[in-house]
C-alpha cells in the first residue's frame, strides 16, 4: 500500500487529477449559502459535450485531460530537457542580430507604429474604450510596480492606495470636491499630475521609511492595511473626499495654450493618443533607470543586501527611492483614469486591484521592462475578452479566481515570468542552485 | 464639524481645508470633545473592555498561526486569513445542519459549540495543510527566495476567498445561532453576554493547551528546535519537512476555530477573513514575532485598546486605529512587548 503513495507516477497522475478538479470548480456553475454543494454537483455532474463528439458529463471530460495532461506531464519529464534546448536553439535570434542597434530601433519602430495604428484597426467602442481604460493605464500601473517588485524586490500590496491618492488629488485640484480647491482656484487636469505625483511620492516615503527598514515581509502587510485604510478614509470623510457617493463631476484634460485649444473629450481614441504619450515617457524614463546608478545599487540590494551595504549602498535610501517611484507612478495614473472617466468612487480602490496589477507584473516578469508591458497586454485582454464575450457559466468575479491560481502557478512553474529579465533569470537560477543569496528561506533538506 | 466623534483631529490640515472657523476656536472645542469623551470613556469602560477583550482572544487566536508560522519559516503566511474564513464555513454550515429553528439551550448548547469549534479547526488545519502543499511546498524544493513565497501565498489567499465566493455566496450570512446570547453576569454594571463568555472559556482553554504542547511535548520541542537552528534540528533527528506541516496545521486549527467563533457572533462571508487577520498580524507584531504569548498579549491589548477606541472616534475608524498602531510599533519598537523569542519555551 505504501509503495503505490509513494511511486512517483502514482503522485503525478493524482495531482494531474487534482489539478483537473480544481479547474473543473473553477470554470463550473456557482453555489450560494443556501445550497452550498450545487456549485459543486454542478461543476462535476453538469452535462457537457465531450469535444463536440458526444454528450457526456463534466467530470468524464476532465478526467480525460488530466489523463492527457499527465501523458504530456511524463513525456515532458523524459524529453522536455532535448525539446528546450531544440526550441530554444530555433527560436533564438543570433545575439550578433538581436544586438545591433539599428534592428533594435527597426522592432521598436515598429511596434510603435502599431500601437498609434490600433484605434483605426480596431473600431468596436467596447475595445476602443478598453484599450484606454484597461489596457494602456494598466500598462502605466504595472510599470510603476514593476520598479517596486522587479527592480528592488519589494512585495507591494497596497499600491491601489497611491492610485487613489492620485485620483482624489485629481478631483480636489480641480475642484470636484466638497473641499474647496487649492488656493480657491480650479486649475486644469495637467497641473493636477505634478501635485498628484508629488502626493503620491511623499505617502510612499512616509509609509516606506519607517516600514522599510525592517524586514521585507513587513513592507507586503503594511502596504495591504494601507490600501484599506485610504477606503475607509473615502469612504467616511463626507465632508472632505464626497463620501461613497464619490464625485462625478471630475473635468476632462483639456490643454489651452495661447492658439491651441483642444478638449479631450468623452470618446476614448483621443485619450488612448494621450495615454500612450505618458507610457512611452515612462517607458523611457524606466529604461534609463534600470541601468542607471540607482537601478544597478536596486539590482545589488536585490541579490545580497549585506555585500551591498558593504560596498557603501544605502539599502534604505534605495528602497525608499523605489517605493516612491512606484507609488508616484500608481499616482500619475489615477490622474490619468480620473479625468478620463470624470468620476471616482471609494469603492472601486479596493485589494483586487492591486493584486490585478501584481498579477500583471508577475506574469509578464518581475523586472522585465518588455515582459511586464507584455504581460499587462495579455492579461488585461485577456480579461475584458471574457468580459466581452463571457463563456457559459462565466461570472465577472470568477476572474479574480483565475488571477490568484495565476500567481500560485507562476511561482510554482516559471517565477521569472513570461519574458524573463535576463538578470533575473540568472539570480533565480543561481538561488535555486543553492549559490545565490537572496533571501533564503528554510528548504527542510538535509545538509 | 465638532459635534459627534470623528477622526478629523488627526487631520488638522485638511480641517482648515474644510471649515472656516480660526485655528483658537478649534482648538477649544477639540479641548471640549476630549472632555466630553472622558466622560463617556467612564461610563462605558467596562463593556467595552469585555468585549474588546472577547475580540482580543479571537485575534490572539489568530495571531499565534502567524508567530508560528514566522518563527519556523521566517515568513508571514498571507494565506492565514483564508484558513480562519474556513474555520467560519465550516462552523456555519455544521450550525445550519444541527441547530434547526429552535434555539437551544443546556447541554445541547455546549456540545453544538464544542462540535463547532472542533470542526472549524479541522478544517482550519486541512486547509493549512492543503496551503503548505501547493503554496509552499513546491518552492521550498526549489529555494525560491522569499519573495516568492510571498507572492504564492497571496495568490493561494486570493484564489480561496474568491473560490468561497463563487461556491457560497459573495454575501455575508449570520450563523444560526447554538445558544441565547443573554447577559450572563455584570462587572461593574456592565453586562457580560454569553457570546463573550464563550470565546473566553474556549480561548482560555486553547492557549493554555497550546503553551504546554509548545513547552513540554516532542511535537512543541520539534517546533521550538527548527525555530532556532533548523540545520542543527535536521542533524538531531527532527524531521523539518514534517515540522513545518506540524505547524502549519496547529496554527490552522486555532484560527480556524477562531473562524468558527468570529462567525458565530459576526456572520461569515468570503472576505471575513481579511480584517481580522490584519489585526492578528498587527497583534503578533507587537507582542512580538515569533513568540507565542506575545501574540496572544498582543491580541488582548490590540483587542481592548480598538474597542476603548470607539469612544473617540467613529466606528468605521477602528480599523485605522488597530492599523495606526501596527505602523507605531514598526516605528518605535518593532520587536514588540515582549521582543522576537524565536523558539524559546514559551
Amino acid at each position: 500500500m505504501k509503495r503505490y503513495f509513494a511511486n512517483t507516477h502514482f503522485k503525478r497522475l493524482m495531482s494531474s487529477v487534482a489539478a483537473m478538479a480544481i479547474l473543473e470548480l473553477m470554470t463550473g456553475p456557482p453555489g450560494s449559502a443556501l445550497d452550498p454543494t450545487a456549485g459543486f454537483t454542478g461543476s462535476f455532474g453538469e452535462a457537457s459535450s465531450f469535444f463536440g463528439l458526444f454528450r457526456t458529463q463534466r467530470w468524464v471530460v476532465f478526467l480525460f485531460i488530466a489523463f492527457i495532461m499527465f501523458g504530456l506531464w511524463t513525456s515532458w519529464l523524459t524529453w522536455g530537457a532535448q525539446v528546450k534546448t531544440a526550441t530554444t536553439k530555433a527560436m533564438s535570434v543570433p545575439r550578433s542580430v538581436s544586438h545591433k542597434q539599428p534592428v533594435r530601433w527597426g522592432v521598436t519602430l515598429v511596434l510603435l507604429v502599431v500601437a498609434l495604428l490600433l484605434p483605426h484597426l480596431i473600431t468596436d467602442p467596447f475595445w476602443q474604450a478598453a484599450m484606454v481604460e484597461q489596457i494602456a493605464v494598466y500598462v502605466l500601473l504595472a510599470l510603476g510596480l514593476n520598479v517596486v517588485v522587479g527592480f528592488a524586490g519589494l512585495l507591494d500590496l497596497g499600491f491601489v492606495a497611491f492610485y487613489a491618492i492620485g485620483a482624489y488629488t485629481t478631483a480636489w485640484v480641480t475642484g470636484a470636491l466638497p473641499t474647496a480647491a487649492p488656493f480657491g482656484i480650479h486649475f486644469n487636469n495637467f497641473y493636477a499630475i505634478p501635485i498628484a505625483i508629488g502626493l503620491a511620492m511623499g505617502a510612499g516615503i512616509i509609509l516606506g521609511a519607517p516600514t522599510l527598514r525592517l524586514r521585507g515581509d513587513y513592507l507586503a502587510i503594511v502596504t495591504l492595511g494601507f490600501g484599506e485604510i485610504i477606503t475607509i478614509f473615502a469612504n467616511n470623510l463626507y465632508g472632505i473626499t464626497g463620501g461613497s457617493q464619490g464625485t462625478k463631476t471630475i473635468p476632462h484634460f483639456s490643454l489651452h495654450v495661447g492658439p491651441v485649444k483642444y478638449l479631450w473629450g468623452l470618446t476614448p481614441v483621443p485619450y488612448y493618443y494621450l495615454t500612450i504619450v505618458f507610457v512611452i515617457l515612462f517607458l523611457i524614463g524606466f529604461r534609463l533607470l534600470e541601468h542607471s546608478r540607482v537601478g544597478r545599487a536596486w539590482t545589488a540590494i536585490r541579490e545580497d543586501e549585506v555585500a551591498a551595504e558593504s560596498v557603501g549602498i544605502n539599502p534604505l535610501k534605495y528602497k525608499v527611492m523605489a517605493f516612491a517611484i512606484g507609488a508616484s507612478t500608481a499616482g500619475f495614473a489615477g490622474v490619468v483614469t480620473a479625468s478620463q472617466s470624470n468620476t471616482i468612487f471609494p469603492s472601486s480602490f479596493t485589494l483586487q486591484f492591486s493584486i490585478n496589477i501584481l498579477v500583471l507584473v508577475i506574469f509578464g516578469g518581475m523586472g522585465s521592462i518588455t515582459g511586464v508591458v507584455l504581460g499587462a497586454i495579455v492579461i488585461q485582454t485577456g480579461s475584458m475578452y471574457l468580459l466581452h464575450t463571457p463563456p457559459a457559466g462565466y461570472q465577472p468575479q470568477d476572474l479574480y479566481i483565475y488571477l490568484g491560481a495565476l500567481l500560485v502557478v507562476m511561482m510554482i512553474f516559471r517565477p521569472a515570468g513570461l519574458v524573463p529579465s535576463r538578470r533575473r533569470h540568472r539570480e533565480i537560477g543561481l538561488a535555486e542552485a543553492g549559490e545565490g543569496h537572496m533571501d533564503e528561506v528554510l528548504t527542510g533538506d538535509t545538509p | 464639524m465638532w459635534e459627534g466623534p470623528g477622526f478629523s483631529p488627526a487631520l488638522p490640515f485638511l480641517i482648515t481645508l474644510s471649515t472656516d472657523r480660526s485655528r483658537g476656536a478649534q482648538l477649544g472645542a477639540f479641548g471640549h470633545y476630549l472632555t466630553g469623551h472622558f466622560a463617556t470613556l467612564r461610563l462605558e469602560f467596562w463593556a467595552l473592555f469585555v468585549g474588546g477583550l472577547a475580540n482580543g482572544v479571537l485575534y490572539g487566536m489568530v495571531a499565534v498561526g502567524y508567530t508560528l508560522v514566522y518563527g519556523v519559516l521566517r515568513l508571514i503566511n498571507f494565506a492565514h486569513s483564508e484558513i480562519f474564513m474556513s474555520g467560519g464555513f465550516a462552523g456555519y454550515f455544521v450550525m445550519k445542519a444541527m441547530v434547526g429553528n429552535s434555539v437551544p439551550s443546556g447541554f445541547a448548547s455546549v456540545s453544538f459549540i464544542v462540535i463547532g469549534i472542533l470542526v472549524g479547526a479541522f478544517v482550519g488545519a486541512f486547509m493549512a495543510t492543503l496551503v503548505e502543499r501547493v503554496a509552499y511546498r513546491p518552492l521550498r524544493r526549489r529555494h525560491a527566495p522569499a519573495l516568492a513565497y510571498l507572492i504564492s501565498a497571496i495568490g493561494a489567499s486570493y484564489f480561496l476567498y474568491n473560490m468561497a465566493g463563487k461556491e457560497f455566496g459573495r454575501v455575508p450570512i449570520s450563523m444560526p445561532q447554538p445558544y441565547i446570547n443573554h447577559p450572563i453576569f455584570h462587572i461593574f454594571n456592565a453586562p457580560v453576554q454569553m457570546y463573550y463568555v464563550i470565546i473566553l472559556i474556549a480561548g482560555a482553554v486553547m492557549f493554555l493547551t497550546l503553551d504546554r504542547i509548545v513547552a513540554k511535548t516532542k511535537l512543541g520541542r520539534s517546533i521550538r528546535a527548527v525555530a532556532q537552528d533548523a540545520e542543527t534540528a535536521s542533524l538531531m533527528g527532527v524531521n523539518i519537512d514534517r515540522t513545518i506541516v506540524l505547524t502549519f496545521i496547529v496554527g490552522g486549527a486555532l484560527g480556524g476555530a477562531a473562524g468558527f467563533l468570529f462567525g458565530m457572533g459576526t456572520g461569515v462571508s468570503n472576505t471575513m477573513g481579511f480584517v481580522p487577520a490584519l489585526k492578528a498580524f498587527t497583534a503578533a507584531v507587537l507582542g512580538g514575532i515569533g513568540n507565542l504569548r506575545g501574540a496572544m498579549i498582543g491580541g488582548f491589548l490590540l483587542g481592548v485598546v480598538e474597542s476603548l477606541s470607539v469612544v473617540f472616534v467613529q466606528a468605521a475608524y477602528m480599523d485605522v486605529v488597530a492599523f495606526g498602531i501596527l505602523v507605531a510599533v514598526l516605528l518605535f519598537r518593532p520587536t514588540g512587548i515582549l521582543g522576537e523569542r524565536l523558539g524559546r519555551a514559551a
